[in-house]
């Protein structure tokens, strides 16, 4: 089963490495990870997507918290919670398609953020499946690059991940 | 204010953390350190032949004291040999620091002379590691070094310190930090209560309990609160290679040890038991055999001062983070004020299932023949030891007739690689034992495979007089290798054969040290007897052992924990 285990880890040189190292070593998933300073400038909040049976994710929140540099961590998918990815896409438009992705991009409730005479550059934020179904309906041949940041994640209500 | 060069605080920081020694070998981008460490006497420095054996030395100490090594070498080279011994000891959770030299920071990363970055390549095998960025940092960046390896559930920490930390001219105010707290890293002080109290009432109603304890129990120092719940329970208890001497071996409620070459008893009794109280282990795969066949009948309760090794590969039916001693403690009180007791009848036929299980096979092995089995060698040294004697071993055969066969009535006195399985360990380990505890016996079991590994340090125990007593097991041959090929390669003996050994009697004289041979078994005892007697030397005894041994019981691969070869005819 999918997750994403949040985790709030030192703001310290190295401290990614073993994050992504004990994976690696562990033998366990990585799908997605984003990592950024958070306004505690000591933290970094640090977003990984895996895949594994219940008993493989209970080790890799076990073995993260064991890290001397992880400071707090949650398993979002445990509870109800928010999820966003941004994508950037670069698509081929000329003539009458450019009108059609334009529809496209509106109904995905995206922005065109860059244009020339024969691309767009489109905005996209959603959850993962939301950008894969964006892919899909303007069809693969008209990409010329995406960029995806990869998931983060909030709990809703009134649940926090903090000090 | 006192102010100091960053070598001069390193130095005053392992004096006021209490170190006594150092084990090591200088370099390059130590050379400001070993000049501070020059300058003093406080800390002592022992220098070895090969950077792997300082990181064994170390461990032995730190096994035989419970108190955490220090190990102290150069850059590049220097910090890499340490690698073995630091996996070494991260695999078998020893208290450990190791300080490396680094190339001056203004040099990282433009692969200069002896550069290596030991943050990154000694990553997977601390507990954590922690690099130097300003000389006034040195002093807390040492106690914190200090506290995460010998707090929780203990193991190794590097710290990386790149040349120009050290600087003889440049001098910073010196702090030694009283107290360190780091918020992302609390490790359990207590078990939880509820938990605890659980634990209790199904250690009362089981029919068919056992308990099995681990190096947990020994790193934990709680082998006095096991052995007073033990017995005040009447439970029979095995604990794993690590676990050894945490419950005394010639006890009538111990059955050995458990695992791949465990007695029959303990392998029986854990296969049948109804409740399994683990205190300190890890249900590592040298116990378990095939963890689907794992002892179907068993409810798990799980004592572990890291919650990682609770349900890894064993589910726990109730899982208790804490450690060892205050839980143990915690339960000696609830059973006291208990009003259950337990099922005295239930206890009773369990004991004597296990005491038919004990006379069915029991540890043995054919000694009639002209040839001397290593198990007699072990035997002997018992017996002219008292049981007392510091034994550290390699990896193989003897390592295995040595933890069979020396029976350890108290914890630390067995040191041996258990989860790493390190070739070379012995020797250097043994010596590290020796410096710290010269009035007793410290016998190093090995074979002529290990002892090969790490044999330069035999100079090492020269300049600092450490009469160890190294019992080389030789059987010509790559002991458990050759074991293993008998019995599933058809006997193709590849590469487990040594030609041209050296003569280990003149060895050990060109170093300065005393040889003896032992080839007859009549003269065995004698022999030993002679060698033991020479309180002040470095004795190398070569003993021709039997070549065709094999070490039993040994579990079938696969199978569950009850099934075993008992020779090498004998199958259950």
């Amino acid at each position: 089963m999918r997750r994403i285990i949040s985790v709030l880890l030192e703001n310290e040189p190295g401290a990614l490495s073993r994050v992504v190292g004990l994976f690696s070593q562990r033998n366990y998933n990585i799908e997605t990870l984003t990592v950024a300073p958070t306004e505690d400038e000591t933290l970094s909040r640090l977003t990984v997507t895996t895949t594994g049976s219940d008993k493989v994710i209970e080790q890799i929140t076990k073995q993260l918290n064991k890290l001397i540099e992880v400071v707090k961590l949650v398993d979002l998918t445990e509870g109800s919670h928010i999820e966003r990815e941004l994508m950037l896409v670069k698509l081929k438009t000329t003539g009458s398609q450019r009108a059609e992705i334009k529809r496209t991009v509106d109904i995905f409730r995206g922005q065109i953020v860059d244009v020339t005479s024969s691309v767009y550059t489109v905005q996209l934020a959603g959850d993962s499946e939301k950008l894969d179904g964006f892919i899909q309906a303007v069809g693969t041949s008209g990409v010329l690059e995406v960029v995806r940041t990869g998931v983060s994640g909030i709990a809703r209500g009134e649940k926090v991940l903090s000090l | 204010m006192e102010l100091l060069s960053g070598a001069d605080m390193l130095i005053r920081s392992l004096q006021d953390e209490g170190i006594e020694y150092i084990y090591g070998y200088p370099g390059g981008a130590a050379l400001h350190i070993y000049d501070a460490l020059f300058r003093q006497d406080k800390v002592k420095h022992i220098l070895v032949r090969h950077e792997q054996a300082a990181v064994h030395m170390a461990d032995g100490y730190a096994r035989a004291t419970g108190k955490p090594g220090t190990v102290l070498v150069t850059s590049g080279p220097g910090a890499t040999n340490t690698i073995t011994g630091i996996a070494t000891a991260f695999m078998d959770s020893i208290p450990m620091v190791v300080l490396c030299g680094q190339v001056a920071s203004t040099l990282i990363g433009e692969d200069a002379f002896q550069e290596t970055d030991m943050i990154g390549v000694s990553r997977p095998v601390v507990k954590h590691n922690l690099s130097v960025r300003h000389p006034e940092e040195i002093p807390e960046v040492i106690r914190k070094a200090y506290y995460i390896a010998s707090t929780g559930r203990p193991g190794p920490v590097v710290v990386d310190i790149p040349k120009d930390m050290t600087t003889p001219n440049e001098r910073f105010e010196y702090v030694f930090p009283k107290k360190i707290k780091l918020r992302s890293y609390n490790p359990a002080i207590r078990g939880h209560a509820g938990q605890i109290k659980k634990a209790v009432d199904m250690l009362m109603a089981a029919k068919r309990p056992i308990i099995y304890a681990g190096g947990g129990v020994v790193l934990g120092k709680a082998s006095d609160q096991l052995t007073e719940l033990v017995r005040m329970l009447g439970y029979p208890i095995t604990n794993t290679l690590m676990g050894i001497g945490c419950y005394p071996a010639s006890d009538k409620q111990h059955l050995g040890w458990l695992g791949m070459h465990g007695t029959y008893e303990s392998n029986m009794a854990m296969h049948h038991s109804d409740l399994i109280l683990c205190v300190g282990a890890r249900f590592d795969d040298r116990v378990t055999n095939a963890t689907e066949k794992f002892c179907p009948g068993a409810r798990i309760v799980h004592i572990d001062i890291d919650p990682a090794s609770i349900s890894k590969t064993i589910d726990a039916d109730v899982p208790i983070v804490g450690p060892v001693d205050a839980v143990l403690k915690e339960m000696i009180t609830l059973v006291k004020e208990s009003k259950d007791k337990p099922d005295a009848d239930a206890i009773a036929s369990w004991w004597k299932q296990i005491d038919e299980w004990r006379a069915f096979h029991g540890m043995r092995y054919e000694n009639s023949g002209d040839t001397i089995k290593p198990q007699e060698v072990i035997e002997t040294l018992c017996r002219l030891t008292n049981g007392e004697a510091y034994v550290t071993s390699d990896v193989g055969q003897h390592q295995m007739f040595a933890a069979q066969y020396y029976k350890f009535d108290k914890p630390n006195r067995w040191i041996n690689s258990g989860g790493l399985g390190t070739m070379g360990f012995g020797l250097p380990a043994a010596m590290g034992v020796k410096l710290t505890h010269p009035d007793d016996e410290v016998l190093c079991i090995t074979g002529e495979g290990s002892i090969q590994m790490n044999i330069q340090e035999l100079s090492t125990c020269k300049q600092y007089n450490l009469p160890v007593k190294i019992i080389n097991l030789n059987n010509q041959a790559l002991g458990m290798v050759k074991q293993w090929q008998d019995m599933n390669y058809e006997s193709r003996h590849s590469q487990s054969y040594m030609e041209s050994l050296p003569d280990f009697i003149k060895l050990a004289e060109a170093y300065g040290h005393v040889g003896v041979r032992i080839d007859r078994k009549e003269d065995l005892e004698a022999k030993l007897k002679e060698v033991l007697a020479m309180k002040d030397e470095l004795v190398f005894v070569d003993i021709y052992v039997d070549r065709f041994e094999h070490v039993y019981p040994m579990q079938v691969a696969r199978g569950s924990m009850k099934d075993m070869w008992l020779s090498k005819t004998e199958r259950v």
